[in-house]
């Protein structure tokens, strides 16, 4: 009998020990704490910031925390929904899928290998579009003041102001590689480049054409535009169509001197290049986008002795046009290739704003140079863009 | 109004793609993806012209025994034999998945054709670097050492050549200061002049002031 009360009481109190240590196993970790969000600002609506000060059992006290759950609800005593998980240690969410202007509450679980502790909801968060991007302040002063600089000076050249622009080789070379063409009876090949209307090296490159084409008709030489885009293609037609008028010869003019060959990069290089040597241009342009198929035209063009003139403002093919042809038209010239060829007083005026605001650009790099190597102030916080 | 409405119709979307840069909000963000939408949808119509006027050209071509004709023949096979085998013989809209005869077409027929193409481009480079490299005034004499500095520095035999050098002074650090310094300004001034060209040209087009591309002087 007095064993087994013995027993009994060391049963007892065996069955208290495990239950204590199984209450100190199970204690659900300290929920996170400060929940509070806001409006995602200069963006199109739609998201919310959110941030949490983490569990204190999240990188210390007993380490468990695994991961957060990201709860909403639409009503602080509502049901809130799981809409993410993150990982321990996170202490920002941003929710993207919330609707503009209404209220949302969050609250954070903190999940640990023992339990799970919720935090006390955050206050409403209310997200909406903003009809500005604050980040982009300073870019918006540069632009309004190289807008006004080209806007002064295309007025300045309406009212009869002659202005000074420098010369450019690559175009001036355009009247001896139409000429040579003429003499020699050959063909004239221009590549408005791979890309389609949208890039906007094509359309100086189809502006260039332009000019080109009424050389061209003026010279009576022969012009081939094969093209890798259809509506390049339906452009290119009318830009020449209309040179070849302009120029009094609308009867040399044929749908076929513009000539879709394919979207496909390497073999839009493999058909011109077969056009090049069984033409034998006398001379070839190549103006407006390029990728890696640049030097396989510009070395086959050099190759079959065509002059060769081109032009892009992608920097990366810009040696390989230079090593390979006559002329090269280095980025903004070929932006100004078609102001610089027409001789328009308004759009020579143009040419002047944007090389003042290159000076003005110039002047902010020296500027903003001086200023950091003395340690006097850091401007690159303009540059950063969200 | 053959002119007018395509210059008003780029001035507004100009306009609107402009003022979307900076400004995020609706109705800005809506007309910009739907400017896009738009364009992306006339391109995929437009492929419909250049592929008639591939054909047209080529089969007048073969119709009239130009010079080269026979080519036309293999352009307008392989254009009907990629066409035919795509939609009638290659599991549908799965086209393209492996084992269909399109993918076998394309993986073994065009690839390869595309693949030659493009290493063509390793022989252009060395002739081309022959003749951009020679040595024949001062601009082109260092254009000829800096590129032999980056090249070597680039590889281990550069280390091992430089490698009795002190720190900081191998043809590895030379190069990498060739790229980082000279070059890197270079290709700034390029990039900021490129930048200022494509306002130039835009504020051009959206004024209407450059119409060319439209076919008009």
């Amino acid at each position: 009998m007095v064993l087994s009360k013995k027993m009994n009481f060391l049963f007892i109190l065996i069955i208290f020990a495990s239950s204590c240590s199984l209450v100190w196993a199970d204690q659900p970790p300290i929920p996170p704490t400060e929940v509070k969000g806001s409006d995602t600002k200069n963006d199109a609506g739609g998201s919310i910031t959110l941030s949490w000060k983490r569990s204190p059992d999240d990188g210390a006290g007993k380490n468990n925390i695994v991961s957060y759950k990201v709860l909403r609800s639409s009503q602080e005593e509502g049901f809130y929904i799981l809409i993410s998980d993150v990982t321990a240690g996170a202490e920002q969410f941003l929710d993207n899928n919330a609707k503009d202007g209404i209220k949302y509450f969050y609250k954070i679980k903190a999940i640990s290998n023992e339990g799970f502790s919720l935090s006390l909801p955050s206050p409403a968060i209310v997200s909406k579009a903003q009809w500005f991007d604050t980040t982009k302040i300073y870019i918006l002063a540069m632009s309004v003041i190289l807008f006004s600089a080209i806007l002064y000076f295309i007025s300045k050249a309406k009212s009869g102001k002659e202005l000074f622009i420098r010369k450019i080789a690559g175009l001036d070379a355009v009247d001896e590689a139409v000429g040579r063409a003429t003499e020699m009876g050959r063909k004239i090949i221009y590549i408005p480049g791979i890309n389609d209307l949208d890039d906007i090296q094509t359309i100086a490159g189809i502006t260039i054409l332009g000019r080109v084409a009424k050389l061209v008709a003026e010279y009576e030489a022969k012009l081939e535009v094969p093209v890798s885009r259809s509506m390049v293609m339906v452009s290119c037609r009318e830009t020449v169509k209309e040179a070849y008028i302009n120029a009094g010869r609308p009867d040399a003019y044929s749908d076929d001197m513009v000539h879709y060959l394919t979207d496909d990069q390497f073999a839009y290089a493999a058909a011109c290049d077969g056009i090049f040597v069984r033409e034998k241009p006398a001379a070839i342009f190549l103006m407006g986008t390029f990728f890696a198929e640049s030097l396989v035209l510009a070395e086959t063009g050099n190759s079959v002795g065509a002059i060769q003139i081109a032009g892009t403002a992608r920097p990366a093919q810009l040696p390989f046009f230079v090593a390979a042809c006559d002329y090269t038209l280095i980025g903004e010239e070929l932006f100004a290739a078609s102001a610089y060829l027409s001789k328009d007083p308004k759009l020579l005026g143009s040419l002047r704003g944007q090389d003042v605001g290159k000076v003005l650009f110039l002047l902010g790099i020296l500027v903003g140079t001086i200023l950091i190597s003395f340690n006097i102030l850091d401007i690159s916080f303009i540059f950063n863009v969200r | 109004m053959r002119r007018e409405v395509p210059i008003a119709i780029t001035a507004v979307v100009g306009i609107i793609f402009l003022m979307s840069y900076f400004t995020p909000h609706f109705p800005l963000n809506v007309l910009h993806n739907s400017a896009t939408d738009i364009f992306m949808i006339i391109a995929a119509f437009s492929i419909l012209l250049g592929v008639l006027n591939l054909v047209r050209v080529n089969l007048e071509k073969i119709s009239k025994k130009k010079r080269d004709w026979p080519f036309s023949i293999v352009l307008i096979l392989g254009l009907l034999v990629m066409t035919i085998v795509g939609l009638g013989f290659s599991k549908g809209r799965n086209f393209m998945e492996l084992g269909t005869n399109f993918r076998y077409l394309y993986d073994y027929v065009y690839n390869p054709l595309s693949a030659t193409m493009f290493s063509i481009l390793a022989f252009f480079i060395a002739s081309a670097s022959y003749r951009a490299f020679r040595g024949r005034n001062l601009e082109a004499t260092l254009l000829l050492v800096a590129a032999f500095v980056v090249m070597l520095g680039r590889v281990p035999i550069g280390y091992y050549l430089s490698s009795w050098l002190p720190t900081n002074y191998h043809l590895g650090d030379a190069a990498s200061w060739i790229m980082n310094v000279p070059q890197k300004a270079g290709q700034r001034a390029i990039m900021i002049g490129i930048a200022l060209g494509v306002v130039s040209t835009s504020i051009r087009i959206i004024l209407g002031l450059e119409r060319t591309y439209l076919g008009g002087e």
